[in-house]
Order: C-alpha cells, then sequence, then structure tokens
C-alpha cells in the first residue's frame, strides 16, 4: 500500500520531468532561482551556509552516479576521492608543505594574503583541475584490480581501497619524505587556501555568498558534463556494460577503457568536491575520510534514482537537507517525547532511513525509466561474481 | 609459409605471456602471502639467531584468527547460500561482545569467582550469546533481506549496511561512545606454558578450546544433518531445490540462524581475550572476517576457517612489525592481492560441491 501511494505521488512529478517542455523552461528557471535566492539572506546566513554544503555533495552524487548509475559499477570508496580532493588543496594550497623554497614558499596566481605564507600556495582553480586529475589516476587504478570482477566483490575491492586511502590519510604523518610528510595525520592540515576570485566578494566565514556562487558554478559544470556524457557515445556505452557486458562486448565496447573511463570520470568529480569542501571547512581532517562518508554518497543516489541525474541532484539535496535540519529540528523534538538524545542517534536515524528507503522504494524518487525496467524485470540481474578465465 | 611460420611465432609468443599470467594467478597470492612470515624469518634469524618472534606472531595470530574464523563461517554461509555480503554481520558480532558482557555481569560473574563457577557460568553465557545473535541474525534477514529477495543486488546490500549502522547506534547507545574495558574473567594474558620461548597464553588456549568443536559441529551439521543437506542444495540452485519440496525460506533462516550462533560465540572469545569492546569493533571485524571469508573461497566452510587463521597471522605480524594502525591498510591490501590474483579463493574450487 505504502509502495503505491509512494508511485501515486511521484507520477506527476516523473511525467513533468520528462516532459521535452520541462527542460526548455523549468531548467532556466531553477538555474535563475539558484542564482537569485541567496540575495534574500544575509551573508553569514546559516541556511546558505548549509546550502553550499549540499551543493558540494550534490557534485558528489554526481560523480558517484556516473560510475553506479550509468556504468553500473557499485562503488563503496568514494569517500578516497573525497580525500585526494582534500589533499590537493592541502598540498598546493596551504602551509603544510613549509619548508619549501628555503621556507619562502612558492606562489602562483594567489591573492596578496597567502603570497607571503611558505608552503606551495596555487591559485584555487588550477588545484581543482589538478585535483580533478589526481583523483581521475587513483580512480583509474582503483579500477584495475576490479576489471574481472563484478557486483559484491566490485563493491568490496572498492570498499578497501576506500579503507586504505583513509588508513593512509590518518597515519601519513609517519611516512617521511625528506623533511616532508605525506599527510598531516589526524592533527589535520589548517588553514586552507580560499578561492582568489576579484569581483565575486570576499570569501570568508562571514561571507557564505560568493561559497555559494562558486558552488553553484561548480554544479552547473559538473550537471553539463553529467548530461552531455550520459547522452554521449562514450555514455551510450556505459549503459550498455551495464546491462549486458558480454552482449556490449560483443558489439564492439571496449570493456576495459569503457570501465577504466567511468571510475576515472566519477572520481575526477568528487576530487572537485573535495577540494571545494576543504576550502570552505578550512580543514583537511583525515577522521572526516571513512566509510559512512561513501555511503552517505551513495545513498544520496539511490534516494534519487540511480542513472537519474535529475533525480540524484534531488536525492543529494534531500538528504543534505534531512541532515542539517530534519535530524535535529524534526525529529528532534519527536524523539525527545520518548527520552532520547537525538545527537546520539544520527547513525542509527540514518541506517532506518536507508533500510526503509530500500524496501519501500528501491528505484528512488525519480528513477530512470530504462533503469527502472532493470530494476523490476530483472534485466542484467543474472550475473556470476567473477569471471573465471577458462 | 612465411605466414605460418608468423603465426606459429604470435602464437608462441602469447602461450608464453599467457604461461606468465597463469603462473601469477595460481602462484603470486601464495607468494604474496608467505613474503610476510618469510621476511620477517630470515630477519630474526639474522638478528636474534632465532625464530621466537615469529612463533609469539604466529601463536597469538592463530588465536586471534580463531575468532575471525568464527565470524567469517557466518559471511560463507549466508554468501553460499543467497550470494549477499551481510554488512551488518560484523556488528552482529559486535553485538555478541556486549551481549555476553551484559549476561555475565548480570550472573555475577567477576575475577573471584571460583574455576567452577567460571567455567559454568560462561557456557551458560556462551549458549545466551550464541542464541541472542543467532535470533538477532535471523530478524535482520526477515526484515530487511527477505522483502528484497527478488530486487537488484543493491537493494540488500544497502539494507544491509542500514543494519551495521543501526546496530552500532545501539552499540553506542548501549556502552557509550568510549573503549569499554571489561572484567579480564579468565587473566587472559596469564602464561599456561611455552615451547622454546614462544608463549601460549590463557586466551590463546580459550580461543582455540572454543572455537574448534564448535567449527566440527558445523560441519558435520552442515555435511550429515537433512537441513544441512537442504542448505548445501539451495546454494546449488534454489530454484531447483524448492522444487525438490525444500523450505528454501526457512532454510535460509537456518543459515542466517547459524551464522548469528557463530559470530555470538565469537563476540564472547573477543570479549574474554581483548578485554576491551566497543560499538565500533564489528565494523573492523566483519571486513577482516569478510577478507577471510574470500581467501577461503566463498561458501566454502573449512575455507573460511583457513583464511580467518590466514588473516590473524597476518594482523599479528602486521601489529607487531609495522605498528597497529598500519594493519588495517595491509590487510586490505590482501583483500585486493585475493580479488586481482584469486578471486575464487585459495580452496574455491570445492566451492561447487562443498556448497
Amino acid at each position: 500500500m505504502d509502495l503505491s501511494m509512494l508511485g501515486a505521488l511521484t507520477r506527476p512529478l516523473r511525467e513533468i520531468v520528462a516532459n521535452k517542455w520541462f527542460n526548455r523552461i523549468a531548467v532556466p528557471v531553477v538555474i535563475g532561482f539558484a542564482i537569485v535566492f541567496p540575495l534574500f539572506f544575509v551573508g553569514a546566513s546559516p541556511f546558505i551556509n548549509n546550502t553550499v554544503q549540499a551543493l558540494v555533495y550534490v557534485v558528489m552524487a554526481l560523480g558517484l552516479n556516473v560510475v553506479v548509475g550509468f556504468a553500473g559499477l557499485l562503488d563503496l570508496g568514494y569517500v578516497a576521492f573525497y580525500a585526494m580532493g582534500s589533499y590537493a588543496i592541502g598540498w598546493f594550497g596551504s602551509e603544510f608543505l613549509y619548508p619549501v623554497n628555503h621556507q619562502k614558499g612558492v606562489h602562483f596566481l594567489v591573492s596578496r594574503l597567502p603570497g607571503s605564507l611558505p608552503g606551495v600556495h596555487i591559485n584555487f582553480f588550477i588545484v581543482i583541475v589538478i585535483a580533478a586529475a589526481l583523483a581521475a589516476a587513483a580512480g583509474a587504478v582503483i579500477g584495475l584490480p576490479t576489471l574481472r570482477l563484478r557486483g559484491d566483490y566490485i563493491a568490496i575491492v572498492t570498499l578497501a581501497f576506500g579503507e586504505i586511502i583513509g588508513n593512509i590519510a590518518a597515519n601519513g604523518d609517519q611516512l617521511h619524505f625528506g623533511q616532508y610528510t605525506l599527510t598531516a595525520g589526524r592533527q589535520g592540515i589548517t588553514p586552507v587556501d580560499v578561492p582568489n576570485l576579484p569581483g565575486v566578494g570576499d570569501f570568508s566565514p562571514l561571507n557564505n555568498r560568493p561559497w555559494y556562487y562558486v558552488a553553484l558554478a561548480l554544479v552547473l559544470i559538473v550537471l553539463f558534463c553529467n548530461v552531455r556524457l550520459r547522452d554521449s557515445r562514450l555514455g551510450r556505452a556505459w549503459i550498455a556494460l551495464r546491462e549486458d557486458e558480454v552482449a556490449a562486448a560483443s558489439m564492439g565496447v571496449p570493456i576495459v577503457r569503457t570501465k577504466l573511463l567511468a571510475y576515472a570520470t566519477g572520481a575526477a568529480f568528487g576530487g572537485m568536491a573535495g577540494v571545494l569542501l576543504s576550502s570552505y571547512t578550512n580543514t583537511v581532517n583525515a577522521d572526516s575520510f571513512n566509510f559512512s562518508f561513501s555511503i552517505f554518497v551513495l545513498a544520496m543516489v539511490i534516494l534519487g534514482g540511480l542513472g537519474s541525474i535529475w533525480g540524484v541532484v534531488l536525492g543529494a539535496l534531500a538528504l543534505s537537507y534531512f541532515n542539517t535540519y530534519g535530524i535535529p529540528d524534526v525529529l528532534g523534538p519527536f524523539l525527545k517525547n520518548f527520552g532520547l538524545d537525538v545527537t546520539q542517534l544520527g547513525f542509527g536515524i540514518f541506517g532506518f532511513v536507508l533500510v526503509l528507503m530500500m524496501v519501500l522504494r528501491p528505484q528512488g524518487l525519480l528513477p530512470e525509466r530504462r533503469r527502472k525496467l532493470e530494476m523490476t524485470q530483472g534485466i542484467g540481474a543474472d550475473e556470476s561474481l567473477v569471471e573465471v578465465n577458462a | 609459409m612465411e605466414a605460418a611460420s608468423f603465426a606459429a611465432g604470435r602464437v608462441r609468443r602469447a602461450s608464453a605471456l599467457a604461461w606468465v599470467r597463469g603462473l601469477l594467478s595460481s602462484y603470486g597470492l601464495y607468494v604474496a602471502l608467505l613474503a610476510l612470515p618469510l621476511v620477517y624469518g630470515i630477519n630474526d634469524l639474522q638478528h636474534a639467531h632465532n625464530l621466537t618472534r615469529l612463533g609469539q606472531n604466529l601463536v597469538n595470530g592463530l588465536s586471534n584468527g580463531a575468532i575471525w574464523a568464527l565470524v567469517a563461517l557466518g559471511y560463507t554461509l549466508v554468501y553460499g547460500i543467497i550470494e549477499l555480503i551481510n554488512f551488518a554481520h560484523g556488528d552482529v558480532f559486535m553485538i555478541g561482545s556486549f551481549a555476553s558482557f551484559a549476561f555475565w555481569t548480570t550472573l555475577g560473574l567477576t575475577v573471584a569467582t571460583s574455576v567452577l563457577g567460571l567455567v559454568g557460568g560462561l557456557l551458560v553465557t556462551l549458549v545466551v550469546s550464541m542464541i541472542a545473535c543467532g535470533a538477532l541474525n535471523v530478524m535482520i534477514e526477515r526484515v530487511a533481506y527477505r522483502p528484497l529477495r527478488n530486487a537488484p543486488k543493491l537493494a540488500p546490500l544497502i539494507t544491509a549496511v542500514g543494519f551495521s549502522f543501526i546496530l552500532q547506534n545501539v552499540g553506542e547507545l548501549w556502552l557509550g561512545p568510549a573503549q569499554h574495558n571489561v572484567s579480564d574473567l579468565i587473566h587472559a594474558q596469564q602464561k599456561v606454558f611455552s615451547i622454546s620461548g614462544v608463549v601460549v597464553n590463557r586466551s590463546d588456549l580459550l580461543a582455540l578450546a572454543v572455537t574448534a568443536p564448535l567449527v566440527i559441529l558445523l560441519t558435520t551439521f552442515i555435511a550429515r544433518s537433512r537441513l544441512g543437506k537442504a542448505m548445501r542444495a539451495t546454494a546449488q540452485d534454489p530454484e531447483a531445490a524448492r522444487l525438490m519440496g525444500i523450505n528454501v525460506d526457512t532454510t535460509i533462516s537456518a543459515a542466517f540462524a547459524l551464522g548469528g550462533m557463530m559470530a555470538g560465540a565469537g563476540g564472547l572469545i573477543y570479549a574474554l581475550y581483548q578485554t576491551n569492546i566497543w560499538f565500533f569493533q564489528g565494523f573492523r571485524a566483519g571486513l577482516f572476517a569478510f577478507t577471510a571469508a574470500v581467501m577461503g573461497g566463498i561458501g566454502n566452510l573449512r575455507g573460511a576457517v583457513a583464511g580467518g587463521l590466514i588473516i590473524g597471522c597476518v594482523q599479528q605480524i602486521s601489529d607487531n612489525r609495522f605498528g597497529s594502525q598500519w594493519t588495517e591498510a595491509i590487510v586490505f591490501g590482501y583483500l585486493i592481492l585475493v580479488m586481482v590474483f584469486k578471486p575464487q579463493g585459495l580452496f574455491g574450487e570445492q566451492t561447487r560441491e562443498a556448497g
């Protein structure tokens, strides 16, 4: 009963999204609204603060959607790419590498303040590109051992890689290279450089608006890439791979290259988001690179609907706001009636939401039509986990 | 003529490459596994002129691995039948530790209890913990996996992670977010005997004394009993098993119950062995045990036990030589090596027949 009710509720929504006029009218309206609405809030508004974080999660969810949604490769170690992005800004945009150049620092296209500090300081937007390249390389490396594997085994290998990267991040202060260490360990790297963009305003904790516009720009770029990728030759190859690997291979889809490109593309978006999030929170915190972060992003993708770009955007915004407002402000007073403290229950509530979501609506809020058919009619469902070399 | 010899050359080169690849895929993992003890054995011989330290690592590793083996059995039983990674299994193990601690405290067992009382009390605790975890695992299967039996594989995997989070939260509410020291009932670090410098503690003996009979009981049950036969049949082909009149749902529940019971026993041993329990212990234990299950060939009971012992040794060597903060990275590195070289596991060939 619950299932059909939910379905009935979202059916009109799905029809609207599928309508081509939606894309011509609604998308510019939504983007216009997104550009205008922060002007109605003060610079230090907590709502804008949460929205910036939500937008970063949108970028990550869109990246993971390429791997899990388009190509059907279940990645449980997505946090690795967030870590790569974070360390890109940690290495190239903070005082972390202070001994470099006789403690005078290396500077490239940065404003006056970091321009006088030791360490490597490269312009934020160049670091984003570096991070994307680093993360893409890491993604391809993580993808390599999974090429022969399928389904759950891919999930486990990616999870193992995510944990290894988190472990190295947390203990990297013990890995010495001359006078440098790999990471700052659990101590973290702080402060981190902020973007240097004349004309947008002052990037500070007291003024969220410039951050918001940078995040929005990143979301729009990634959205554009996602839509173009989905409709490209590569995107169709990913979907073919997801539905039936053997058939795709026999139709001439280069399996290895297609899979690695999926990992690399998804990872690049994750790395970009990692730079922005670390710069925004002004810290690279090794303790935040844990498994639950990967699951948080994966839950956004699943809540929205695997492979559905607008669904994933919706899912990321919904879960992010649920995390910042829904749990403390809505569930908090409700649970207080039962004598429970909501701050101790974040984990459990999130787990409960995951279970509920999967049992009630496994296809997500705005499922992609093709993916839904796969879900309900079992296309591509039978698969062995290991490709045994005969 | 020339074309033919060219083709033959290509074939030979390709076969040489295939030969190297074949060699790598059949022996690469063994080389990687033996590298750690060999390197440190030679290192010990050079510096200390004996193998005491390595032997101590291996003894501790085997007893520690016995716990991972018990948890790995649960993974392999469930995976063998419904091909699901039961992510919540590690946390069921954690609940086993917590329940054991709560129960023996209720019984009033302390360090001062007499030997007879301690043995009896701990045996009752073992049974209670096994039943509690078995029931918990069956309940999770009912709520989170059974409704999704026909959904794509991603769905039950996500509910499994969801339940893992829920159980962790239960554990956090139960004993708080910090690590919790429990009373050292069996004097875990007390020496029992030693062979040429290698000390065997009470904890080592306890782990092996509980694990060995349980593993023998379980394998006999799976091999001999009617329900065990039904499990093996369901693992091979659920549809055909159903056609033969096997109640597949009951069989799957039984697999979850058995897996949960093993995890419960593992939880009790862990609490007595480490004298330190934590709501997050299940995550690491679960991943280590899963590595063990995959290493042994998933679905293969003896393989899971062997894998658990191997992972225990790897863990001890890494704890002792590199520092425990690197252990996770090393064990997961092995997990990836297993996946690269031998995804069917060390003893994987038996899987189809042995269930």
